[in-house]
């Protein structure tokens, strides 16, 4: 953080104390600063920090949305959850899917950034396109490759004749729905950890890969003795907001699959909108949106003790 | 070296041919007549260009609705964000005030709350509201600004304290300061925050999903979905025409400001 700001005037104090002037321009100055974040902070409490309280309260009951009545059934919903081999299912796609599109993107952007990095030729315009798609609306997103993996018509199948195949029905297949979703989203948000990743290759300290060329350590010493470690702030932030994207993923999924075939493609995300909006139990979606929070907060927090500890021991 | 250059040339080609790809297939079908779309050997460039493609996909649906309603929401809802962001920004960075530093720690905890969580009480506070099927209903839970304010605070805290000091004494007054010396000031940062927002309400998905109900309501994303629901996916010309009036837009902001949108989505992470 910037600490060459400008420094409030100081709070007269000693000259003199308490005049009447002085004092109503701080009363006045304190009721400005309410005035300026009062509403923000009127919604960021009803619209983020009450969901958070009411989730919590709405996973203890039984909820249907309709009847005047919660009745309060203590940890039902979260034993209910944690026994039944659906909600198991969901929680082992929701990994699959997260380690997919997380340590996909992360692997990819990496080398991308690395390769971006190079003093090439039409570098720019591919740097651009490659973040282009982080930008554009995932519904949109998920029709165009809803047609890419049409197995008849789409590029999908000219991909597979080339290799002498024919096309899974991609979207239809319990087998290859999910790793379909994985697909469209590492498109999507690949480029974001390359940018990230190639801002980071950027600020490198020159020195350090000078002093490693004299030690005589070849590309792939430096890289992985220097580099790697360099970046793993970059690393730690990729991880924590991607893997915060990946557990929201929704419209992609919304536009291709559906949850589907069967659960296939059921993470938790479409398991909070599936259980609330389309049953009506605010009871589980409850529930499961607090496991969602509670695993996101423990992966942040994670985070920020590692970073701390790795600057103490610097 | 030779070998070297070639293979990272090669890799470079390869990478632009995936991003490119699914977009310019989008395109080009969007473009194609069925007699191109059903084909095998796939058609790279149309020859029978039909046009009526985008004619059909806006009458299958009130696509015109969609665009006002979604114009309306992102507009609005941008302006009231922007306008919470730099109010608080400017308070956390000039005004005085117990507990500053509480409140800030406050402000940016909001950001470890991910939206989904939120949906189900959101929808529940908007029904109680009344203001299910409504704009302010669409726009409202979202208007809150908590890694813009941190952002334009971050820009706010390197301005130059005696421009700042020089407004005060010529007695201009908080809003005055912030309107005529701080905001002019704080341009691309302003710019970078405009235009994430801009894109994030334009794209948003889910909550316009949720708490509409009527197809005249809906925003464009959900229009998506409901062509899709209504006509599968049998017409594909039609449909990819669609998703065309979604993405263009974005891809002319992007094109055009992706400098500014790049420093936004990027930042804090090499620099934190």
């Amino acid at each position: 953080m910037t600490t060459t700001g400008v420094a409030p005037p100081p709070v007269s104090r000693g000259a003199s104390p308490g005049t009447g002037g002085a004092r109503r321009r701080l009363r006045r100055e304190h009721l400005m600063f309410l005035a300026f974040v009062a509403p923000n902070f009127l919604f960021i409490v009803v619209f983020s920090y009450w969901p958070v309280i009411y989730n919590a309260y709405l996973s203890l009951t039984d909820w249907d949305m309709i009847s005047p009545i919660k009745n309060f059934v203590g940890l039902d919903n979260y034993v209910d959850m944690f026994t039944s081999l659906g909600f198991a299912d969901v929680l082992l796609t929701t990994v699959y899917f997260t380690v997919g599109v997380v340590g996909g993107s992360m692997l990819l952007g990496l080398g991308i950034a690395l390769l971006l990095n190079l003093k090439l030729r039409g570098r720019t315009f591919v740097r651009t396109m490659v973040f282009a798609p982080h930008v554009l609306s995932g519904a949109a997103v998920g029709l165009v490759w809803a047609f890419i993996f049409d197995p008849n018509y789409g590029l999908s199948r000219v991909f597979f004749s080339a290799v002498g195949s024919a096309s899974p029905a991609w979207l239809t297949d319990s087998d290859w729905a999910l790793p379909a979703v994985i697909i469209v989203y590492l498109w999507k948000n690949t480029g974001f950890a390359a940018i990230v990743y190639l801002a980071g290759l950027q600020n490198m300290p020159k020195d350090v890969y000078e002093s490693a060329a004299l030690d005589g350590s070849g590309p792939w010493t430096t890289f992985r003795r220097f580099t790697l470690p360099l970046l793993s702030p970059v690393t730690f932030f990729l991880v924590v907001t991607s893997t915060i994207g990946s557990f929201q993923a929704f419209d992609v999924i919304a536009l291709t699959t559906g949850g589907g075939p069967g659960d296939a493609t059921t993470v938790l995300s479409w398991f909070v909108y599936d259980s609330g909006f389309r049953s009506f139990q605010a009871g589980p979606a409850g529930a499961s949106s607090i496991v969602m929070f509670g695993i996101l907060l423990t992966i942040t927090l994670l985070q920020t003790r590692y970073l701390e500890r790795k600057v103490h021991y610097k | 070296m030779r070998i070297a250059r070639t293979a990272q040339y090669a890799l470079l080609i390869v990478l632009g041919v995936i991003m490119v790809g699914p977009l310019y297939w989008l395109l080009s079908s969007s473009l194609k007549d069925p007699s191109q779309i059903y084909t095998w050997p796939p058609v790279w460039i149309p020859t029978n260009i039909r046009p009526a493609n985008y004619s059909d996909a806006w009458n299958s649906a009130p696509f015109a609705d969609f665009y006002i309603n979604s114009i309306i929401t992102t507009f609005a809802g941008s302006a009231i964000e922007i306008a919470n962001a730099v109010l608080t920004a400017y308070a956390f960075t000039f005004l005085r005030f117990p507990g500053k530093r509480v409140l800030f720690v406050v402000l940016l905890g909001a950001m470890m709350v991910p939206g989904h969580v939120t949906l189900l009480p959101n929808y529940l506070t908007v029904s109680e509201l009344g203001w299910i099927n409504t704009y302010q209903g669409i726009i409202i839970p979202g208007v809150a600004s908590a890694f813009g304010a941190f952002l334009l605070r971050q820009h706010m805290l390197t301005l130059p304290g005696a421009l700042i000091e020089a407004a005060r004494i010529d007695g201009a007054g908080h809003l005055r300061t912030m309107w005529s010396v701080v905001l002019p000031m704080s341009r691309p940062m302003l710019i970078t925050v405009g235009i994430v927002s801009l894109v994030g309400k334009w794209n948003d998905f889910i909550w316009p999903l949720i708490v509409t109900n009527t197809a005249s309501m809906r925003t464009l994303p959900v229009g998506l979905l409901l062509l899709k629901n209504q006509e599968g996916y049998t017409n594909w010309g039609a449909v990819m025409a669609a998703a065309m009036f979604v993405v263009v837009p974005v891809l002319v902001v992007f094109f055009l400001a992706q400098r500014h949108i790049v420093t936004g989505l990027t930042q804090g992470a090499v620099k934190g």
